[in-house]
Formats: structure tokens, C-alpha cells, sequence
């Protein structure tokens, strides 16, 4: 057994010539008596593989999946407490009642309306500020140390003053939530923008590219990597704020909501608002993820 | 077209005259005087830090925040090819070739310029899609398509392996004879120049030291050797 392989392999390591199994140097190679040699399948070398491999379909599901699947096992044997957290199902009924009943939606509807504006603003102020300050020196000077101050400061502290100033209505709600979305969009895409290689400055000059050319060409392709992490940073963001907006002081949303059901000690209800924020939390990376991918399909990195 | 080689005068496509350039208080350039003839193929030679590079960014226009002084009267229509083929990795080939066109048949001229350099059909790829002699190649597509009166190539070659090396050398004359550009080519490499350039410049100490026609009329043997001793090298041959 033993030594028919090492046979084998002496076969193998034999030098072959090519296109002709005859005799070469006094080696006599006849390759179609050693079965396992012809019909050898495509053997490679295997080496080590560092990427974490081909993209699969529906892969950003399994973690959720399985941590709902605990949920479910733990409620259904008894393990979980439902007055510290309601079974799954009662979450289901729960939300089927209260879409029956419209005030879901109507919540839902509110919320995303307030974190949509703010989104938008958010991602428009910052990308604007960004390309300013990054592009010219007295916009840098100007811009970029307000932003850093800015940064410093936690949005969810500015509330009280926005209270002060524009009252408890939706234009402090959806400012509250674009004062934060605006400094990630800012800083990643400004980061960005100042990463764009020189060489491709030079390239632009020795073409003879305007100067709306340039920006259009060069610049803002260059900075949309940064922009999109700003961009999943921004929606998260968008979110927090949304929560903390509508618990401290509001009549409507999904924040509203569930702070109501505290006061009454309705657990399921606080549990379906928290569902509804991760899920829309979910949602909104996958479709900034998509997008992403999409629009930076020119770049050959791990993520694939 | 009567090429006057030593392209004095109003003829000249290029003409320099004591151009004068530093980085700090050294001198890289001492007064160098150039004149190319339209359509003429200059060879530049010169050892690594001689100031080639300095020199045709001085022709192309790119170094303003360098101090210098002198007289450089270059044509209209310049084109750079650098040593890296510098393709946008975020525009597809045509988009890159296209890159600041700003005529309705952008499009339609950059197909003609890609299946000149023999790349029909990859118009869409992105560039790191192609190998690095099919990106240098999409940068000649690049700088031909807009019919420049004068190509200005930094070491265009320089990172490509010597196969493919003779193979652009090859799809460089073809494209030079199509167009007529005048050419400054910037190299390390002389057998390089003398099997492309029409006259081969050597550049030492700021200054031009040495110019030799070149060309088919020229003994290529003594030429090499004599360019190699005033780069240094005392060929064994
Ligand atoms: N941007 C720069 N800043 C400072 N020194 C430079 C710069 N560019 C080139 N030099 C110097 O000028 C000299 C000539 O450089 P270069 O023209 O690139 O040489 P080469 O002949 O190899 O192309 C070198 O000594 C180099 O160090
Ligand atoms: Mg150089």
C-alpha cells in the first residue's frame, strides 16, 4: 500500500515531456498505464485563502434570525419572564391590534417622515460643507472649526435650547435629528475628499478640465467611499436622535408611542416599538448598503 | 515637411531657452535650451534625479509652485502620458479616455482612439480590470484623442515588463506615424531611445551635455555605446 503510493508519486515527479510520451533522457514515461494519473481531476494547489469568500444571497438575515429564534425558545419554555419581556406572539398580536386599530401606521408614518427630513437636510448640509471646505482654503477656515466644535458638543444636549427657540413642533424635532446627521456626512466625506491622490489633480490640469469638470469627474467620485460611511453612521444616527425627540417630548410616533405604554405598563407595546425600530434600523442599512454598492462597484475590496 | 533637426527658429513646434528651475537653494535645472520640430521624436535621456521629470512638467504647464525662471514656448494642444497610466479607477476605459472632451462625438472618437491602441470592446471595463500594458495603452488612447501637437511621455514604459515593453514600443511608432506629434519622450532606457527617437538629448548637470541624431541612417551600435559613456556606464560590450 505504502509503497505503490510513494510509486505513484515518484510517477508524478518524474519530468514529462510535453506533447510526446516517449522516451526523454533515458526516463521512460507512459503516463496512460497509471490510471490515477490521466484521470486526474483539475488538481491545484491549494493555498491559503485571507478574504472571507464569495458574497452569499440572504446572509444578513441569519444573525437576526437566530437571535429571534431565542427569543422564541426562551418565552415558549418558560425561561423568560413575559412581565420582564412579552412572548413573541403576544408582540405579533400586539402589532396586529394596533394596525387594525390604524395607530400604527399613523406613528410609523410620522417617524419616518421626521427622520426622512432630517436625513435629507442632514446629508445635504454636510456634503455641501464638506465639498466647500474641502475644495478651497477660506472654506476650510471658515467651516471646518465650527464643524469640529460642533462635533464636540452632544447633539442630545443642544435639545433644550432648540426647545427654547423653536418650541416643541417638528421643525426642532427634524433640526434636533440633522444636527446630527450632518457631522458624520461632514467629516467622512470631507475625509474623503482631502484622500484623493494629487496625481489625479495633475491629471485633471494636464486635461484641461474645468473646473465644474473636475469637481463633477474627479472630486466627488473620489469622495463617495467617505460619504457612504458617513452615510451608514448619518441613518444610525438618524435614528437615535428620532428616539430620543419623540420620548422627551411629543404627541405623536413610534417614540410617543411606547413612552404612552410605559405610563399604562403595557411591556408588549414598548417590545413592538423596539422591534419597529430595529427593524426599520435594518432596513435603512441594507438600502445604504445597496446603494453603496451599487454606486462604488469600480472598487475591488474584501467586502465584494 | 522639411524637419529641421536642429529646430531653430520659427519652425520649431517646442523651443526653451535657459530654462531655469530649483527645488530649495539647489539648482535642477542650469539654463537648459530645447527646440523640437513639428512631428519630431525626441528621446530624453539622463541618470535618476537629473531633472527629466522637472523638465517636462516645465513643457506641460504643472509646475507652478516650483521657482524658475526662463522662456518655454509649447503649442496649444499638450498631451502627458506618465508613468503610471493614471486611469481614474471610479470611470470606465471610454470614460477615462474621454476625460474632458468637451465635443458632441467625445464618445464616437474615443471608440476610434481604444481600437487604435487595439482594445475594441473593453470601453466599459473599469481599469483595474486590465493588465498594466492595457492600462498604459488606454493612457495613450487618452493623450491621441486629442490630436496634441505635442506628447510629452514621462517614462510611459518604465513599469512594464520587457515583452510587453517592445510591444508598446512597436504600437508607439505606429501611433506616432498615424498622428505627427511632436514627441519628448522622458527614459532610463537607451536602447529605447535610439530604436524610437529621431534625436536623443542627454541631460547632466542642469544643462543638455550631449545630442545625437538618431534614427535609421545612424550606426545604432557606436551610438549606444557613446550614449552610455556620457550616462556613466562603461558597457562591457
Ligand atoms: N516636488 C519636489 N520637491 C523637492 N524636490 C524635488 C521635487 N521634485 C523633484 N525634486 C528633486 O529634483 C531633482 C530632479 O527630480 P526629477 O526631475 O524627478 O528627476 P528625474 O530625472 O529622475 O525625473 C531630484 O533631485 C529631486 O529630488
Ligand atoms: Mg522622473
Amino acid at each position: 500500500m505504502t509503497t505503490t503510493a510513494a510509486r505513484r508519486s515518484a510517477t508524478i515527479a518524474a519530468p514529462r515531456p510535453k506533447g510526446d510520451a516517449g522516451t526523454h533522457q533515458g526516463v521512460v514515461v507512459e503516463p496512460h498505464l497509471d490510471p490515477a494519473l490521466t484521470s486526474r481531476p483539475d488538481v491545484r494547489p491549494t493555498s491559503r485563502r485571507l478574504g472571507p469568500g464569495k458574497r452569499r444571497r440572504f446572509a444578513g438575515v441569519v444573525g437576526p434570525a437566530a437571535l429571534i429564534l431565542l427569543w422564541v425558545v426562551a418565552s415558549a419554555t418558560g425561561l423568560l419572564d413575559p412581565r420582564i419581556l412579552s412572548e413573541p406572539w403576544t408582540v405579533v398580536s400586539t402589532a396586529g391590534e394596533l394596525i387594525a386599530d390604524g395607530r400604527l401606521q399613523e406613528n410609523l408614518a410620522i417617524s419616518a417622515q421626521r427622520a426622512g427630513l432630517g436625513l435629507f437636510f442632514g446629508i445635504v448640509v454636510g456634503a455641501v460643507l464638506a465639498v466647500l471646505s474641502g475644495l478651497s482654503r477660506v472654506g476650510e477656515s471658515l467651516i471646518d472649526g465650527p464643524v469640529q466644535i460642533k462635533r464636540a458638543i452632544p447633539g442630545l444636549a443642544l435639545i433644550p435650547l432648540l426647545i427654547l427657540w423653536f418650541g416643541i413642533d417638528e421643525t426642532m424635532k427634524v433640526l434636533t435629528i440633522t444636527l446630527g446627521v450632518f457631522v458624520p456626512i461632514y467629516l467622512q466625506t470631507h475625509a474623503g475628499l482631502r484622500g484623493i491622490d494629487l496625481r489625479y489633480v495633475e491629471l485633471a490640469q494636464s486635461l484641461g478640465l474645468s473646473r465644474a469638470g473636475f469637481l463633477r469627474r474627479v472630486v466627488l467620485p473620489g469622495a463617495l467611499p467617505g460619504f457612504f460611511l458617513g452615510l451608514r453612521f448619518a441613518v444610525t444616527g438618524a435614528w437615535v436622535s428620532l428616539v430620543v425627540v419623540e420620548q422627551i417630548n411629543s404627541t405623536s410616533g413610534i417614540g410617543y408611542m411606547m413612552e404612552l405604554a410605559r405610563t399604562y405598563g403595557q411591556t408588549n407595546i414598548i417590545v413592538l416599538g423596539l422591534a419597529v425600530y430595529g427593524v426599520l434600523g435594518l432596513l435603512s442599512d441594507a438600502a445604504v448598503r445597496l446603494l453603496e454598492r451599487k454606486a462604488l462597484s469600480w472598487q475591488r475590496t474584501l467586502a465584494g | 515637411m522639411a524637419t529641421n533637426a536642429g529646430g531653430l527658429g520659427p519652425s520649431s513646434e517646442v523651443s526653451v531657452r535657459n530654462l531655469i528651475r530649483s527645488f530649495g537653494p539647489k539648482g535642477v535645472l542650469n539654463g537648459v535650451d530645447l527646440d523640437i520640430a513639428p512631428g519630431e521624436f525626441v528621446a530624453l535621456l539622463g541618470p535618476s534625479g537629473c531633472g527629466k521629470s522637472t523638465l517636462l512638467r516645465a513643457l506641460a504647464g504643472l509646475d507652478h509652485d516650483v521657482r524658475g525662471s526662463g522662456v518655454v514656448k509649447v503649442p496649444e494642444q499638450v498631451s502627458v502620458v506618465f508613468q503610471d497610466s493614471r486611469l481614474l479607477p471610479w470611470d470606465t476605459v471610454l470614460g477615462n479616455v474621454t476625460l474632458g472632451l468637451r465635443d458632441h462625438d467625445a464618445d464616437a472618437r474615443g471608440r476610434r482612439a481604444l481600437a487604435e491602441v487595439g482594445l475594441s470592446g473593453r470601453e466599459k471595463a473599469w481599469p483595474h480590470e486590465l493588465s498594466g500594458g492595457e492600462q498604459q495603452r488606454v493612457a495613450l488612447a487618452r493623450s491621441l484623442v486629442r490630436e496634441p501637437k505635442l506628447l510629452l511621455a514621462d517614462e510611459p514604459f518604465g513599469a512594464l515588463d520587457a515583452l510587453t515593453r517592445l510591444k508598446m514600443h512597436a504600437l508607439l511608432k505606429d501611433l506616432v506615424a498615424a498622428h505627427r506629434p511632436a514627441v519628448l519622450l522622458v527614459t532610463h532606457d537607451v536602447d529605447e531611445a535610439i530604436t524610437l527617437a529621431d534625436r536623443v538629448i542627454v541631460l547632466q548637470d542642469g544643462r543638455v551635455a550631449l545630442e545625437r541624431k538618431a534614427g535609421s541612417a545612424v550606426d545604432h551600435s557606436s551610438l549606444r555605446g557613446e550614449l552610455l559613456e556620457a550616462l556613466g556606464v562603461h558597457a562591457a560590450a
